[in-house]
């Protein structure tokens, strides 16, 4: 997948099975009630340790796509493997991060980031020292015995990370994560998801409607076209993410390939 | 959809309920519970009477007097504690404790103030019904958008008109309050005669309890659940009507 | 947003909130409010509008005088045996059946019509039918206090069960929580604060199911004195007494709010 252009948008090449691919979707189709459907003869792979990115207009299926392979919902036709084991619901190996935060609002954000653990009966000293670490490393550490109420929309988001990463998953599932987080906020938070990208080493989805949120992070952008939602392209940005994460913003790459999904997307805007 | 999956099973539900009540009876397993059937049948005896009739008169005549003033009243204090701040600070209380409190203790004293009939009746109705109203229209008239207001003003609405533009947007609001008025009424309209026991359905309970009259006293029962129940849902279907307000509001 | 983190752990609220239990009206102006309903009735009381109409003064003086020969103490030792005993059956039926409505189709699709049914219904109407039945004792009564609290306490739970946010059930079921974890980690706790609302208007009701009851079935406690001090003409001390019931009830009622502002509100915020 990792094809040596820059900023040119790659068709997707037929599905070739490599080793790394951590999930594979296979000809998956979703019909909602009433005949309205959702998704459209879906495959895809992601790969180990790469952060893929969802993004289309609304309507377009992403979040119950991110919801299929999360094993939230259940695919009409076709299925999903999550390390070559075909999917029946919610596993271990994956970890949801939610659009409303979805937090406890009775609970500490210790309780919360240690929920995941706790669910799987991890003892409470063990699951608290795991995920005071997470905590930590997200960068809430004074605020352990806070409710989420206290907590910015960003700050509460940053412990739904916390309680994902606990639980040493494969995979990251993120829907929208930052949709419900102000704009300045937002970008900070996008800056330390690549630095944490770098401790980590997990594979990461993220559906998001932001084009420059999806650059500014992916290493490859799933574009989604709505009614029905099906396969639009996807691009590879080959953006050297290394130095300042401030940088990237300027770096002309970054912006030529905003444009470039855009001029695609506009058509289903008008 | 969800409303025709749900409606169906509902008189399904209730059809079950009814025919576990017709076994109750007819095996004599609670002394509460005669059998449906009887109960039915005791219908148009208990319908055909001219005391029913008298007692039907009176529920309804009371019920919709108490209610209209309820709604008139209750509005207009909720109107007045929406825009007016002190008359907010010194009412709200007492809306909110009359609310809660159990008004039943109150009928005696209505009793005595307006004697044993009709008015105790329809003072017994407002009272139940007025202060869910009241409440609900200032939480309306309270909710109404600053910049609803604002834009009336800068376009020059007069006072009259501001008035009518809080009035329209506080309307779903004030719809639930009356909702829950025509639902409070009807309980107010049975205490109340319960309570005064010599007019209406109150002698009618007290013939049936005296005669032993079992199944007349469930007919008159049923009758006045059917009342009471037919009037929330005819209110209910009236408020999904109006409820594009809201939606245009959001 | 910033501001809070000062007080490391503390939940805020209990005390800061304590005056803020009927819809945040400050002290002064209730005080101001509870002055002109009095002196209101003082005046109609004087103006002899009514013969049976006593002052507001004297209407005190006739609560100091039952309250200080213990007539008082013990109509409520007599009210409160039928209220507690019928809140008590109607909290623990009331909320297992709301809850398991919430929980599970098919006893909802069976159970909630005939809640629905008894919460719009005037249940009051079967309180005659009930005497009628079970005789003029303890059990009538607290079947009274039952039928008109369990209904609402019932419904609010099922409501209560039922607006749990999706995401956090969501959420319980992608970290692998299983059906017993997410009805007693998530959607008990989620649930609670509707739950608990309900419950105070549940009590609410059973004040005025506990007062028909006096009143109807047979004049016991509190329905007593009011029956008997109408019948004797002693028209402050049943003014008294009613007046002493309403604020019983309304304290009761406030104090089960303020408690539930105390123990909730930090989360409202949270959601």
């Amino acid at each position: 997948m990792n094809m040596p252009s820059t900023l040119h948008s790659t068709e997707r090449s037929p599905v070739a099975t490599t080793p790394e691919a951590v999930i594979e979707v296979r000809g998956v189709h979703k019909v909602y009630a009433g005949n309205i459907t959702a998704l459209q003869n879906i495959d895809l792979d992601f790969n180990r340790g790469e952060m893929t990115s969802l993004l289309g207009p609304s309507g377009c299926g992403k979040t119950t796509l991110l919801k299929i392979i999360a094993g939230l919902l259940k695919p009409t036709k076709g299925d999903v493997a999550v390390n070559g084991r075909p999917v029946a619901g919610p596993g271990p190996e994956r970890a949801f991060v939610f659009q409303d935060f979805a937090l406890m609002p009775w609970a500490s954000v210790l309780r919360n980031a240690a929920f995941g653990l706790e669910l799987q009966g991890v003892g409470k000293s063990e699951r608290e020292d795991r995920a005071r670490h997470y905590v930590n490393e997200v960068g809430l550490s004074g605020f352990e015995d806070k409710y989420p109420h206290e907590l910015s929309g960003g700050m509460r988001q940053r412990v739904g990370l916390a309680r994902a990463l606990a639980v040493d998953a494969d995979v990251l599932l993120m829907d929208e994560p930052f949709s419900a987080v102000d704009e300045q906020t937002r970008r900070k938070f996008q800056e330390d998801l690549i630095r944490l990208r770098e401790i980590e080493k997990k594979t990461f989805i993220l559906v998001t409607h932001s084009i420059e949120e999806a650059v500014y992070l992916s290493d490859r952008i799933v574009l989604l076209s709505p009614r029905p939602g099906r396969l639009n392209k996807i691009v590879t940005p080959e953006i050297d993410r290394s130095g300042d994460p401030d940088l990237i913003r300027r770096n002309p790459e970054y912006l030529d390939l905003i444009d470039d999904i855009w001029s695609g997307l506009r058509a289903y805007v008008e | 959809m969800d409303l025709y999956g749900f409606k169906i099973p509902r008189v399904a539900a209730l059809l079950f309920w009814a025919a576990l009540w017709e076994i109750v009876g007819q095996f004599e397993l609670l002394l509460l519970f005669p059998p449906l059937s009887e109960v039915l049948f005791a219908l148009p005896d208990v319908v055909t009477t001219s005391s029913f009739a008298e007692a039907a008169r009176i529920t309804v005549a009371a019920y919709l007097g108490g209610l209209a003033l309820a709604v008139v009243l209750g509005i207009g204090l909720g109107m007045l504690m929406g825009l007016v701040k002190a008359a907010d600070n010194l009412l709200n209380m007492w809306v909110n404790i009359f609310l809660s409190a159990p008004l039943s203790a109150l009928v005696p004293v209505i009793m005595i103030l307006f004697g044993m009939g009709m008015p105790t009746v329809v003072v017994t109705v407002f009272m139940f019904a007025v202060w869910i109203i009241a409440l609900d229209t200032r939480a309306g008239v309270l909710h109404v958008s600053p910049s609803l207001i604002e834009m009336s003003r800068s376009f020059g609405a007069s006072r009259w008109e501001r008035f009518r533009i809080i009035l329209l947007s506080a309307m779903p609001e004030i719809l639930a309050g009356v909702r829950l008025g025509v639902i409070r009424g009807v309980k107010g309209v049975v205490i109340g005669q319960l309570l005064v026991s010599i007019i209406g359905v109150g002698a009618l309970f007290s013939l049936y309890s005296q005669n032993f009259l079992m199944a007349h006293f469930w007919a008159l029962i049923l009758i006045l659940f059917a009342f009471a129940l037919t009037l929330a849902d005819v209110i209910a279907r009236l408020e999904t009507r109006i409820e594009y307000y809201a939606g245009a509001r959001a | 947003m910033a501001n809070t983190q000062t007080d490391p752990g503390v939940i805020p609220g209990p005390t800061s909130r304590a005056f803020d239990m009927l819809g945040g009206t400050p002290l002064i102006w209730r005080m101001a409010s509870l002055a002109l309903f009095f002196a209101i009735w003082e005046i109609a009381g004087r103006t002899n509008f009514n013969w049976a109409f006593p002052t507001f003064l004297e209407t005190m003086a006739a609560l100091w005088e039952m309250l200080a020969n213990g007539s008082m103490f013990s109509a409520y030792g007599r009210t409160l045996e039928p209220l507690v005993i019928g809140l008590v059956i109607s909290l623990g039926i009331g909320v297992s059946a709301g809850v398991l409505m919430g929980l599970r189709r098919d006893v909802e699709w069976i159970t909630l019509p005939v809640f629905i049914t008894m919460q719009a219904a005037p249940m009051a109407a079967l309180i005659p039918l009930i005497t009628f039945v079970y005789g003029i004792g303890l059990t009538s009564k607290v079947l009274a206090v039952c039928m008109l609290a369990m209904p609402v306490i019932a419904i609010n739970s099922y409501k209560a069960v039922r607006n749990v946010p999706p995401s956090l059930v969501d959420m319980s079921q992608s970290f692998m929580g299983s059906r017993r974890q997410q009805v007693f980690k998530i959607i008990l706790p989620a649930a609670s604060p509707m739950m608990f609302a309900g419950i105070r208007l549940g009590v609410a009701e059973g004040f005025s199911g506990v007062v028909l009851a006096e009143l109807l079935i047979t004049p016991t406690g509190i329905g007593d004195l009011i029956t008997f001090n109408r019948s004797v003409a002693k028209f402050a001390h049943m003014y008294a007494a009613i007046f002493s019931i309403v604020a019983f009830a309304v304290i009761a009622v406030s104090l089960l709010h303020r408690v539930e502002t105390s123990l909730f509100r930090p989360e409202k915020r949270g959601a």
